[in-house]
């Protein structure tokens, strides 16, 4: 994380970049093509696992009320679910932006002033 | 900064403590609110006058030099996101309703998966103080910071009315504080936070309110939880099978309750359906919060106070545990005060169940007349004051930055501000909110302000989010579009909000009034009628579903009980007889003056607002319609108008927001 840091404040000194350039690297653009179906994977999947809940309450009330430990149903189940998967889809992603993204990131910004 | 200064003001909020009438505490342990209070104050003093002397440039007073750790900046979004609506509405909520309040809760957290996603780490990688700065970016800078301005500043303003009136009332309903009182001292705090210690003050003290507020919350659901062994059936058992807990269930189904067993009664609260009824509505709030968190102007200038775009990632992660965590707490804690304190004394404090957490509190403590009791009970009370605070601050905060950075500099002064006329337009922006501020919350005393949440939401989903996601991520996105979109998207949502459920229709007000008073005949069964279709769910232009109702008795009025009651209590010897009638008399008094009460405040008036006499718009939340709108208007008026700057700016945005070169950097101390 320092590294980035102190890279992007280095940048501050040198001169022009051909931003056209460095979007049709092919470094940057594998970055953009992989960025943008995990994203939008992500964001698809999260969007209509919450829109289950209120969907399920209303429409499959009675599979709501199954019980299935003791008085703890699977209306309550699923809603405690709906906080696992939260914080599973944030943890998948800083996982791999950390771990993959940041790289590839970094390496462009790196040698940013080089593609022309 | 001028310690005189900070003393007189701590003076000033300790006399209006001073005057405390009537509340939930109980007189003889008021001290010890104030105690409380005053140490709360204490802190958040010394911390400005500790921040105060680390701000001096523009970066500092915005963005507190973007020095603020991922680990603090995710405390701090909790702090700014936790607001008292959300801490003590959602446990009350649960108190009352059981599972839909918990189901509510569910979309607040939700909403921050589009944050880290599509929104923190590009906004930090491109933006400098504001909303504006990001749409500048590659849209003509002063038409989009003009109108991200005003945007900013009317999402800001609707947020800040609401807290404040609520702060105001929940001040006046624990302690007994004046409503005036209350709201004069929250402004002046949070104006001495925001104008001395800027973003720096703001965020430490947003941090250490979520902090006092997660650890109250762990302590009071480890008292709660503990009895049943930590166990999550065991506990449920108990909820169940609590007399208090069927009582209100069997008053929310009315006669559908008669044929259950108190054992399916006590279920049924762990069930949908007691609260949220319409899933349309449920779906459009839904949208609003899950793309409006991520528009809202205070939460997104949270992102600028850190230093890197990984560092935005992690305070996302952050607050995102913190607030789920927290989420999980209010279920416990509002399952355990149902259970311990039961519904009905929860209602006799506050209609709508904000005092579930604070009554649940006194009761683990020991109770209303025990030491122990009213220090939780002060405890909880001074979190939500401290909640109010850091809320309201970070929200002038982001109005005075639009205001001050945005119009002043941007627009005004074409950038061409020495450092010191920007700190000083910062300040003297945050002044002028706060005032405002002050002055709305007075005049809205006793207003119905549910709307204004709703709207803030709205307006941030329909407005902000598809200006800013598709400045961000789509190539023909330009000035056209993003200046129409927003302006279509805002007044959509505000209109619709207008014409909705929201507002207060006299003729209905009255006529529920009446049959508080005069009682309602006897009605015959209705059949359920069918929907027109689903446009018809959504305006009042045909027939909506409706479901069938059950015939009917007269009920009498609370006059003919009252005077029945009175009639009946001097020939009562059983003194229990007498006790329960007098409490029932109580009762239908407090029903009777309501009633009275708004009669007279609507004497004369037909109409609401804008002229209707019921509502148009048929669901709570516009979001259903305003953000689809908001999204279309861009991207129609960006397909069909050409703008060279959005176009030749596209390669550095996408470059930049992606790979974070030349992003801003921090500042050293």
């Amino acid at each position: 994380m320092g590294g980035v840091r102190s890279i992007s404040r280095g940048f501050k000194m040198s001169g022009q970049m051909n931003w056209a350039a460095i979007d049709a690297d092919p470094r940057f653009q594998a970055l953009h093509a992989k960025k943008t179906h995990f994203l939008w994977g992500l964001m698809i999947f999260s969007v209509v696992y919450y829109f289950l809940l209120p969907i399920g309450a209303a429409y499959f009330q009675e599979l709501f009320k199954v019980q299935v430990w003791g008085p703890v149903n699977v209306g309550i189940l699923f809603a405690l679910s709906e906080f696992l998967v939260a914080w599973t889809i944030a943890g998948v992603y800083a996982k791999r932006a950390n771990r993959e993204f940041d790289t590839m990131a970094q390496e462009i910004a790196n040698d940013a002033h080089n593609i022309r | 900064m001028n310690l005189k200064l900070l003393s007189g003001l701590a003076a000033l909020a300790m006399t209006g403590l001073a005057q405390a009438g009537e509340g939930a505490v109980a007189d003889e342990y008021k001290w010890l609110t104030f105690v409380v209070f005053g140490a709360i104050i204490a802190v958040t003093m010394y911390i400005t006058v500790w921040a105060a002397k680390r701000v001096h440039t523009t970066s500092e007073f915005y963005a507190a030099g973007r020095s603020i750790s991922g680990v603090q900046n995710g405390w701090a979004i909790a702090g700014d996101y936790l607001s008292a609506a959300s801490f003590l509405g959602i446990a009350g909520l649960i108190s009352l309703y059981g599972y839909d309040g918990f189901m509510y809760s569910v979309g607040w957290l939700v909403a921050y998966i589009t944050v880290l996603l599509v929104i923190a780490e590009p906004c930090r990688n491109i933006g400098k103080y504001t909303l504006g700065d990001v749409l500048a970016f590659r849209n003509d800078p002063k038409k989009t910071k003009t109108i991200a301005a005003i945007s900013t500043i009317t999402v800001s303003i609707f947020y800040l009315t609401a807290q404040m009136v609520g702060g105001g009332v929940l001040i006046k309903t624990l302690i007994g504080i004046d409503y005036e009182v209350s709201v004069i001292g929250v402004g002046i705090l949070m104006l001495t936070y925001v104008v001395f210690g800027g973003m720096v003050a703001t965020t430490w003290v947003q941090i250490v309110k979520a902090a006092l507020l997660v650890t109250a919350s762990i302590l009071l659901v480890i008292f709660t939880w503990a009895p049943y062994g930590f166990s999550l059936p065991g506990f449920l058992t108990a909820v169940v099978g609590d007399a208090d807990v069927q009582k209100q269930v069997a008053k929310l189904l009315g006669d559908a309750a008669s044929t259950m067993t108190p054992e399916e009664l006590g279920q049924r609260f762990l069930e949908p359906g007691l609260f949220l009824k319409s899933p349309i509505d449920q779906i459009s709030l839904g949208m609003a919060l899950v793309l409006g968190t991520a528009g809202m102007p205070h939460i997104l200038m949270r992102f600028f106070t850190v230093p890197t775009a990984q560092d935005a990632r992690k305070s996302v992660i952050w607050a995102m545990a913190i607030i789920g965590g927290f989420y999980v707490l209010t279920l416990f804690l509002g399952l355990g005060s149902a259970m311990n304190v039961g519904p009905a004394n929860i209602i006799a404090v506050d209609k709508g169940g904000n005092m579930a957490g604070p009554l649940l509190a006194q009761y683990l403590g020991g109770g209303a007349d025990s030491l122990l009791g009213n220090f939780f009970l002060a405890f909880v009370a001074a979190v939500a004051f401290a909640t109010i605070v850091a809320v309201v601050a970070g929200l002038v905060l982001a109005s005075a930055s639009a205001m001050a950075h945005d119009i002043y500099v941007g627009v005004i002064k074409g950038d061409h501000a020495t450092p010191k006329e920007q700190v000083t337009a910062a300040r003297v922006s945050s002044v002028i909110v706060g005032i405002a501020a002050i002055v709305i919350g007075i005049m809205a005393k006793g207003q119905n302000v549910a709307h204004l949440v709703a709207m803030a939401f709205a307006v941030a989903a329909s407005s902000n989010l598809p200006a800013v996601f598709l400045t961000l991520y789509w190539k023909k996105c330009n000035t056209n579009g993003v200046v129409w979109g927003m302006f279509i998207g805002a007044f959509s949502a505000i209109a619709l909000v207008m014409i909705s459920p929201n507002m207060t229709y006299p003729k209905a007000v009255i006529a529920e009034a009446n049959k508080v008073l005069q009682g309602a005949p006897a009605k015959e069964a209705v059949e359920a009628k069918a929907s027109e279709g689903f446009v018809c769910e959504l305006f009042a232009v045909c027939q909506k579903a409706e479901p069938a109702k059950k015939a009917t008795e007269a009920k009498p009025g609370a006059i003919e009980k009252l005077a029945k009651l009175n009639e009946k209590l001097p020939s009562l010897t059983d003194p229990k007889e007498i006790e329960a009638a007098k409490k029932e008399i109580t009762t239908a008094e407090k029903a009777k003056a309501k009633a009275e009460g708004d009669i007279k405040k609507l004497e004369g008036q037909t109409t609401s607002m804008l002229g209707l006499e019921k509502p148009f718009f048929l669901l709570k939340n516009p979001g259903l319609i305003s953000i689809p709108l908001g999204f279309l208007v861009v991207i129609l008026l960006s397909l069909f108008t050409r703008d060279k700057r959005s176009e030749e700016m596209w390669d550095e945005l996408y470059v930049r927001q992606n790979t974070g070169i030349h992003a801003e950097g921090s500042v050293a101390h």
